[in-house]
């Protein structure tokens, strides 16, 4: 017996700073609207289950796994990928601290670092090598050995840092 | 993917009428961590998903004077960023900033890492130790069960299909309470316990004397283990090294590991002697006073 398809989600979202509307299938992950969808494939595809962290995406502010999250549940929510990072015609020193350290090889885990590493430094722009590794537990990397993209991420740090503390040294919180 | 409907339920009614329309074809969703990837994964078919964070009652985190009242459907970022939470409920803090990362934090209930009853839940334990129930709502209204009756079986609970979790009360801990909990994991972050051992005792005025003692053990058996005899050891006694490790000994005996991928039983029994130690000197260092708990990123291992 087949059944009448099930009606399509129509949601509506800020993304990367503009309002979308699109229509998904109601058991479509973010990951899959992003793709397949919106044409948006800078967010990458690893293991569709929450263990690798390359679909990582800010959702209202939060780093998720977009392919743990329905389409239907990002109705009225804020979402920024990989494509709304950098500024018009540059790059967001995350960016560019990556490329500076050669912090990435083949590029899958790339978007989700960035990604997860913006959050942090949004929330502590003072974050030691400790604290940088346990923030990125959730994004895996087959590539770099993670330690490039804890020096990028440390570097990002500096740059970023307000003119004041650019002269000297900077200290790292110990914990 | 079989085709599901999305429902965003925003009353506890509304939850339990759509889980009654489709019986067991329906689940309730709160983080999605666990059921979007068993989905994915083939585990098994659903014909909808009530998504319960609309529910008032179920994303409501409440301390109050009688004690904390974590909704089914609060993320664990939202217990471990509570400064007031994080002070007088160290073991389950313990619990919500080690599951998954911070991606997975993000989204991620305590509730659904109950209802979901692996063996390895992290946050099972503490709520145990912690004397947590939990308040079930379907058509016939509401009941209240105790964490730990809660899991019957690996993936099993005693919650019916028409049933959702709403909310855990957490009583508010004595004077001199102090628990913890800790995992063994091959990595530092981002694993599935080994073993895990929850512990919380409470000490006399003296500080000298264990008045009472609660432990419980995850992934040593098809569902949570209460070390009631281990706990009972140490009662009236000094919380001394001695009387841990000893207790530690008898843990080890009331756990009923099996032997899988990720460890053996002797290695498992040998993690719950050592880690019963361990999370005891802790319990004990905060009912003395001691160190908070928190989300510091040091992995306990
Ligand atoms: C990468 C990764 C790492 C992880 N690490 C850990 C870890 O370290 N420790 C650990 O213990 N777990 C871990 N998990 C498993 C999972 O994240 C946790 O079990 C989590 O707490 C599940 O919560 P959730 O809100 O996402 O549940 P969901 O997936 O939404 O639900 C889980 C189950 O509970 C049911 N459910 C949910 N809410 C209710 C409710 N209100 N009433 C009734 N039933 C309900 C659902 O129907 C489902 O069967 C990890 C998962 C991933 C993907
Ligand atoms: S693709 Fe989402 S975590 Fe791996
Ligand atoms: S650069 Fe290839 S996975 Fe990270």
């Amino acid at each position: 017996m087949t059944q009448a398809p099930l009606p399509k989600a129509h949601v509506r979202c800020q993304l990367n700073g503009q309002p979308v509307e699109f229509l998904a299938d109601q058991h479509m992950s973010l990951l899959e609207v992003l793709r397949e969808v919106l044409d948006l494939t800078g967010t990458k595809e690893g293991c569709n289950d929450g263990n690798c962290g390359a679909c990582t995406v800010s959702m209202d502010g939060r780093i998720v796994d977009s392919c743990l999250v329905l389409a239907p549940e990002v109705d009225g929510r804020t979402i920024e990928t990989i494509e709304g990072m950098a500024p018009p015609g540059g790059l967001h020193p995350l960016q560019r601290s990556f490329l500076e350290e050669a912090a990435l090889q083949c590029g899958i885990c790339t978007p989700g670092f960035l990604i997860s590493a913006k959050a942090l430094l949004e929330r502590e722009p003072d974050a030691d090598e400790h604290r940088i590794r346990h923030w990125l537990a959730g994004n895996l990397c087959r590539c770099t050995g993670y330690d490039k993209i804890v020096r990028a991420v440390l570097r990002a740090e500096t740059a970023m840092a307000p003119k004041a503390a650019a002269g000297r040294t900077r200290r790292k919180k110990s914990a | 993917m079989h085709p599901f409907r999305y429902v965003a339920a925003g009353s506890i009614d509304e939850a339990v009428a759509v889980l009654r329309e489709h019986g067991a074809r329906a689940r309730p969703l709160a983080g999605g961590t666990d059921i979007l990837a068993q989905l994915r994964a083939g585990r098994f078919e659903l014909d909808a998903l009530v998504d319960v964070k609309g529910v008032p009652e179920a994303s409501a985190l409440r301390l109050g004077r009688d004690g904390l009242d974590i909704g089914a459907a609060v993320p664990c970022y939202r217990i471990y960023e509570d400064p007031d939470v994080s002070a007088a409920y160290p073991g389950i803090v313990d619990a919500a900033s080690l599951i998954g990362g911070i991606q997975i934090q993000s989204r991620a209930t305590i509730g659904g890492n109950l209802c979901n009853a692996a063996p390895s839940a992290d946050s099972i334990g503490p709520l145990i130790v912690h004397a947590a129930a939990v308040t079930l709502a379907g058509p016939a209204g509401t009941r209240t069960v105790p964490v730990d009756s809660f899991c019957t079986a690996p993936g099993r609970t005693v919650l019916g299909e028409d049933e959702l979790a709403v909310s855990i009360h957490v009583p508010r801990p004595p004077a001199r309470f102090g628990a913890a909990y800790e995992r063994f994991i091959p990595r530092n972050e981002m694993d599935i316990a080994v073993v895990g051992v929850a512990c919380a005792v409470v000490l006399d005025r003296s500080g000298e004397r264990i008045e009472s003692a609660r432990i419980a053990l995850a992934s040593v058996g098809p569902t949570p283990i209460v070390a009631a005899k281990a706990a009972a050891s140490l009662v009236g006694g000094p919380p001394s090294a001695d009387a841990f490790r000893a207790a530690g000994e008898v843990a080890a005996d009331e756990a009923s590991p099996i032997d899988d991928m990720r460890g053996t039983i002797g290695h498992r029994r040998d993690l719950v002697r050592v880690l019963t130690r361990r999370t005891l000197e802790r319990a004990v260092q905060r009912a003395s006073g001691g160190t908070a708990s928190g989300n510091t990123g040091r992995g306990t291992r």
